[in-house]
């Protein structure tokens, strides 16, 4: 049964972080690639690191932890590097998808 | 009394996180470990008070918990959605760009509603204008702005504005 809910979570983790890869692959432009990274991953690694801290915690009968920190800083940095590339990617005028809504085509972010 | 408890721990938030991770990244609740870190906590926010001028006060802890399920459920849901439209055609995604006009004025409420929003509904934030107004958005695929911005605005800033309020 144990190891049901851990193979379920490694799978779980598995397909988000791969869907993540797909999108990072398939989407037209950057602003839409940076979808990818930022939040199919957080689930998938999130899925993967609870598996990991529920498969220690019975292995040496001892609560695991560490996986908790793993996930907040995952949590704290990927919006945050992401937010950098936009905010780079706006300031030299990468080319957006035509059907873009409100393109950021000048120099509007002042 | 307060004004020698005020010295010595600055920024008492920030000692519980450090204290807090100092035992997660060890992996025990020795004895040994909990005084250890405890030290490390009172002492790294003293040496460093210099770099964290504002203070932080959290107004009603209920509140922060409450919207941090929120945010938990959201990302749950977010990432299915984004799956969803990351497997499906690229054709029918319909990227744009918006403002959202903010209300919250500290920087630690605005840096924590623009990681929210780029861990939540399909939605990127990419810049914060130079005074601190307006942030601006990227959407993965969005068919009402409007409406998208008015969602954000009452289901995190309004949350985040009751706990972070400046002082």
């Amino acid at each position: 049964m144990f190891e049901w809910v851990l193979s379920t979570l490694i799978i779980i983790g598995a397909f988000f972080t791969l869907v993540g890869s797909i999108g990072l692959y398939k989407l037209p432009d950057f602003f839409m690639r940076l979808h990818g990274p930022t939040k199919a991953t957080t689930l998938g690694v999130g899925a993967l690191l609870i598996a990991s801290a529920l498969y220690f915690s019975f292995k040496i009968d001892d609560i695991s932890l560490h996986e908790v920190l793993i996930t907040v800083f995952l949590f704290i940095t990927a919006p945050v590097s992401a937010h950098l590339m936009a905010k780079a990617a706006i300031h030299i005028k990468l080319k957006q998808v035509d059907r873009t809504q409100n393109k950021m085509n000048s120099t509007t972010t002042r | 009394m307060k004004t020698l408890l005020r010295k010595v721990l600055p920024h008492p938030i920030l000692t519980l996180v450090l204290w807090g991770v100092w035992l997660l990244l060890n992996n025990t609740v020795g004895a040994g470990h909990i005084v250890l870190g405890l030290i490390l906590a009172i002492l790294i926010p003293w040496l460093t008070s210099g770099f964290w001028p504002e203070k932080v006060r959290i107004q009603s802890p209920l509140t922060l918990l409450k919207f941090l399920g929120v945010v938990l459920w959201d990302i749950l849901v977010a990432n299915m959605a984004v799956a969803k439209l990351i497997l499906g055609r690229n054709k029918n995604l319909k990227p744009g760009f918006f403002y959202i006009d903010l209300d919250i004025e500290t920087p630690l409420g605005i840096s924590l509603l623009a990681n929210t929003i780029s861990l939540t509904p399909g939605t990127v934030s990419c810049d914060l204008t130079k005074d601190r107004k307006r942030l601006l958005v990227h959407a993965l695929h969005i068919e009402d702005i409007p409406a998208t911005i008015k969602e954000i605005k009452e289901r995190y800033e309004a949350p985040l504005k009751e706990v972070f309020t400046a002082c």
